[in-house]
């Protein structure tokens, strides 16, 4: 049990670069934006 | 890079090149400081020097916990997203702001399109102009299934039989060349009726509902030619729609001036009225203007922001649906690093369509004949301009490589920035910094509904 951290996703930006870019997302920010695939 | 805040009560880490949102207590918000991307599994000796009134066990207890977020590449996470900083340059078009309508039945004081003429001759798109923007989405678009139209002016409505039209057209299309549009429309209001309203809600996958909130606000910047305020027209229409909408996707869309920095009464007044899907947005337009937000307006902006944010977390815990769209964020299926690193894509998946049928790159270029790509009617189409937007990235933008917010404001609006510094690859400051105050109170919001 983490007694000083608690980490609320488990996001992996990385991995997004290289599977994404498939480009049928809905297309001013991206932050409030899903991934559609 | 990580990036580091408290804000009502929690104490928050933001790894920007993970995406991982760590909140931590107060020990682990201060021995992060002795990290870095080449931190090893012992605790640093400047720390317990440092932080003299912890005692040794729990520094290395904590320490333990941050180093095992770096092994799982959650803390100090490297930069490695340049490389693909050219992946969506040749990238075909996918959506298209359809300005259906270059004139206006209100004068809102603030308008960024000049009142609906777009500073140029008041008109109406044709449904011939209309027909050839959709056949020059469809033709631009290789590859794509997903296609999005926006029905935007002016005011679309006044124009609305060429936005049925167009939207039959679009849909005889869809089988013959295996694409899917989604339909969406801004308008304010003064013209809908039932039949609209049964149009809308069947076809457009999203609407925006330009109201600014409370009447008083309302009124006092969105008036019609004759000066007169509209939002006891407008209100009850819009409460129509929206309540035979269904589950569909809407936005009440406010816009808020200098005038009303306390704009969340005007998200909850919109609440109050049946409003649940919620747009507040900062007024686009000259800081000469009485109205205009300035620099000095921006820390009682950011105690709104702080504000807005308790009220909704206090009001999502009590079990309210209600959605803000600047706090809307995604820790875990967000958009991909791909789609981060230029955001709307504008110039570049991205164009606006005038009744003249020129192309621009965005609707906030419109009126701007240096930015003009080419016109549906003489076929012409200047890819020189389409690959300056597509080589326009969080990494050519100088100001961006260091700001931990890049990842989510993708390197602000372009036209703005061009608006404001007379470059797209400068960002504007003040919105820069309204921006990473909404990303912060949308990540404190995440921790605190979390924190049950």
């Amino acid at each position: 049990m983490k007694k000083h951290i608690k980490t609320l996703n488990k996001a992996n930006l990385k991995e997004s670069a290289v599977k994404g870019g498939c480009g049928e997302c809905q297309a001013c920010t991206v932050a409030n934006q899903k991934c559609e695939k | 890079m990580i990036h580091k805040y408290s804000l009502n009560g929690y104490n928050i880490l933001l790894d920007v090149y993970s995406g991982a949102v760590h909140v931590v207590d107060d020990l682990t918000y201060r021995l992060v400081d002795f990290t870095d991307e080449n931190m090893t599994e012992q605790t640093p000796a400047a720390a317990y020097e440092a932080l003299g009134e912890f005692s040794r066990e729990e520094l290395d207890s904590a320490y333990a916990e941050l180093y095992e977020a770096f092994e799982r590449g959650q803390l100090h996470a490297a930069d490695d997203y340049e490389k693909f900083a050219d992946m969506m340059v040749n990238a075909s078009l996918k959506s298209m702001c359809l300005n259906i309508s270059h004139d206006c039945n209100l004068a809102c004081e603030y308008c960024f399109a000049s009142k609906g003429g777009f500073g140029g001759e008041r008109c109406l798109m044709s449904e011939e102009t209309a027909r050839k923007a959709i056949d020059f989405l469809i033709e631009r678009s290789v590859g794509r299934r997903n296609l999005e139209v926006d029905f935007f002016g002016g005011e679309p409505l006044m124009n609305f039989d060429v936005v049925r039209k167009t939207v039959e057209y679009a849909r005889s299309k869809e089988a013959e060349y295996g694409k899917n549009f989604r339909f969406t429309i801004t308008t304010n209001g003064l013209l809908l009726d039932d039949d609209k309203i049964d149009f809308i809600n069947r076809e457009m996958h999203n609407c925006v509902l330009s109201i600014d909130g409370r009447k008083e606000v309302n009124d006092r910047l969105r008036l019609d030619w004759g000066g007169k305020g509209c939002h006891d027209r407008i209100l009850p229409k819009f409460k129509k729609l929206v309540a035979q909408r269904g589950d569909k996707d809407y936005y009440a869309r406010a816009t808020y001036t200098r005038y009303n920095l306390d704009f969340t009464n005007d998200i909850l007044y919109l609440y109050e009225q049946g409003f649940d899907q919620l747009s507040e947005e900062p007024v686009v337009s000259d800081p000469k203007l009485d109205f205009s937000i300035q620099e000095s307006d921006l820390p009682r902006i950011f105690e709104e922001y702080e504000t807005l944010a308790k009220k909704l977390i206090e009001m999502k815990k009590a079990g309210e649906k209600i959605n803000f769209f600047h706090f809307m964020i995604d820790l875990d299926q967000g958009p991909c690093a791909i789609r981060r690193l230029r955001g709307c894509s504008c110039g570049n998946e991205y164009v606006a369509v005038t009744p003249q049928g020129d192309i621009f790159p965005c609707h906030q270029f419109v009126g701007h004949d240096e930015w003009k790509m080419g016109n549906l009617n003489d076929g012409s189409f200047n890819v020189d301009i389409k690959k300056k937007f597509a080589r326009t990235t969080i990494y050519n933008k100088q100001k961006c490589r260091d700001c931990w917010a890049r990842f989510y404001c993708s390197g602000g609006c372009n036209a703005i920035n061009n608006e404001k510094n007379g470059s797209i690859l400068e960002p504007y400051s003040l919105y820069c910094e309204m921006e990473k105050k909404r990303l912060e109170c949308a990540i404190m919001m995440q921790a605190a509904l979390a924190d049950e």
